[in-house]
């Protein structure tokens, strides 16, 4: 079971968020920019540390565990802001989570590059995500686009038990972002999935539940019927976001 | 030393398909292994003398490379593993323990000793906090090093025997101290090669890369990083204890931090990364050093400079100006 609880006081970003997800859901989050998603997102993975509160994961306190630490207990992120190894080929990328996830590195000989046990899930991971002729591609030469997708592909290489994506369709392209609509429908059941997306149509058309944070607060938490339905939600941010949607 | 021209001519009559960077490598290799022969036939011992120096520095430079160039971690003290393989090599000699077997495995444990107890303090900063940290400890070091009076502090230790090796090896001649460095060059050089490719060295690359999302997909890269440092350290300790039985002497001037910024020199120089670069950096700055000074006594004013226009104007140094991957 997913158990996610989490509590702060005092942080304007993050003000007494409580939140729990059972696993297999997939969660959205939506909110106007500067609520305090993405400072959500870094709280659970590990990179902000929280004045107050505390994070289980599967029933194990995470809170003081390093990023690292809860990347081997499955909990997987893809960024905002595209965070790869620009030298590295896709693949490159790809494999090198997924080495992160198969034991210790501490071997100095054999030539990670020519590992199977490396390379085929990598290559499975990219064509997940559609990547798949662009695997001997450097990250320098891919598009924009091609670049958010090999995000998500990163996250999955590492067989989570839970993504965190924040915002993965800012800059897709419509074709890609229907491609990564399918792949999440995909997942749903199997990973328990965060999502921070501004694209309401996307969430709508996803969540099992959607929490709404404004400034820190958690105003609202339901499926998204319930969500839409929901005049504190209309009047803090879909009235606003519905206008161009 | 115009390297382009024997690159092409190398390319001419090869086998498979040589690119210029293969050619330059082939070219360099051997040439140094024919400065024995040459010295010989020409009488010009110091030929010998100057391309041991090159190839002693270049496994210094080496190891430089791999945490430097490969892992991101600019050592501005690189020049203390120099010291300390130097000084384990004569403090024990002075005590009269001539055997390399025992001399030469201390000073490689010495050097990654301290290589472990620096890289666990300055690793756990970035950029010039980085770069302070480890010029401190060798700033610390050198200044140990003249303060031991018996073994002639300031003014340095004349070693009067070169390592021994039980009849196994002769390092006082000069040409089979030449091959026996070049040897040791040539399979750091393979080493760093596996190493860089393995599955460690991808996390090391990765980290230069990009170590926030190292840890996001679970990597621990600090204590990577620290084993890699150790690595580098152990290998110029390596390079420490061939300097001091090449020069039959050492003194704190060998890790004075001048020293450490020459090494940082020979690595951007040759180009971070490539693999023969340490190697080619080394040539290329001892050469033009001693070429220089024979022309004029002020020759640091014309090499300062030069250095400073390749740094500039070429990114990935000579490796870059070759394969034009980096140029620009």
């Amino acid at each position: 079971m997913e158990d996610l609880t989490k509590r702060f006081g005092g942080v304007v970003a993050a003000d007494g968020v409580s939140l729990a997800l059972p696993a297999g859901e997939l969660h959205a989050i939506i909110g106007p920019n500067g609520a305090g998603k993405s400072t959500l997102i870094g709280q659970l993975t590990g990179e902000v540390a929280p004045d107050s509160g505390r994070i289980r994961f599967d029933g194990q306190e995470i809170t003081n565990l390093p990023v690292y630490q809860r990347s081997q207990l499955g909990l997987a992120r893809s960024f905002q802001v595209t965070t790869l190894f620009p030298d590295f080929t896709a693949l490159d990328n790809v494999a090198l989570s997924v080495q992160a996830h198969s034991g210790h590195s501490f071997h100095f000989w054999r030539n990670a590059q020519s590992e199977a046990e490396l390379r085929e899930p990598a290559q499975m991971a990219l064509a997940r995500v559609g990547l798949s002729e662009r695997a001997a591609t450097p990250v320098a030469d891919l598009s924009h686009g091609e670049r958010r997708q090999l995000e998500i592909a990163m996250a999955l290489a590492g067989r989570p038990r839970m993504l965190l994506l924040d915002e993965p369709m800012a800059g897709m392209g419509p074709e890609e972002s229907a491609r990564l609509v399918e792949l999440l429908r995909a997942l749903k059941g199997g990973i328990t999935v965060m999502l921070i997306e501004h694209d309401i149509d996307a969430v709508f058309a996803l969540a099992d539940r959607i929490s709404v944070l404004v400034y820190g607060r958690i105003i609202a938490t339901g499926d998204p019927a319930a969500i839409r339905a929901d005049h504190a939600v209309r009047e803090a941010y879909l009235g606003e976001g519905g206008a161009d949607g | 030393m115009s390297p382009a021209p024997k690159a092409a001519v190398k390319t001419g009559w090869s086998i498979g398909p040589v690119t210029p960077r293969v050619g330059l490598n082939i070219a360099v290799i051997a040439t140094l292994a024919v400065v024995p022969a040459y010295a010989a036939l020409t009488g010009n011992a110091f030929a010998l003398t100057l391309f041991t120096r090159v190839v002693i520095l270049a496994i210094a430079a080496l190891s430089l490379n791999l945490i430097m160039g490969f892992g991101g971690m600019v050592s501005f003290g690189h020049a203390a593993y120099l010291g300390i393989g130097g000084y384990a090599v004569g403090i024990l000699a002075k005590e009269g323990i001539g055997s390399g077997f025992v001399q030469w495995p201390i000073a490689v444990a010495a050097a990654a000793l301290y290589a472990l107890i620096v890289g666990a303090l300055s690793l756990r900063t970035r950029g010039v906090y980085f770069i302070m940290i480890t010029l401190a400890f060798a700033q610390m070091i050198y200044y140990v090093a003249i303060g031991l009076d018996r073994y002639g502090g300031d003014d340095g230790l004349t070693i009067y025997h070169r390592s021994s090796f039980g009849g196994l090896i002769d390092l006082s001649n000069r040409t089979v101290f030449y091959y026996f460095c070049f040897g040791l060059l040539l399979v750091g050089i393979y080493l760093v090669w596996r190493i860089v490719n393995s599955r460690f060295g991808m996390v090391i690359r990765g980290a230069r890369s990009n170590e926030r999302r190292m840890r996001a997909i679970g990597f621990p890269t600090f204590r990577y990083q620290l084993v890699c440092f150790v690595i580098a350290g152990a290998m110029c300790g390596l390079a420490g204890a061939l300097l001091a039985n090449h020069t039959d002497f050492i003194s704190p001037a060998m890790m004075h931090w001048t020293r450490s910024g020459d090494l940082i020199v020979m690595v951007v120089l040759g180009g971070m990364q490539a693999m023969f670069g340490p190697l080619i950096g080394a040539l290329t700055f001892l050469v033009l050093e001693e070429g220089l000074s024979r022309l004029t006594e002020y020759s640091n004013l014309i090499l300062g400079p030069l250095l400073l226009v390749v740094a500039i104007s070429i990114h990935g140094g000579i490796d870059g100006l070759i394969t034009g991957q980096r140029g620009g």
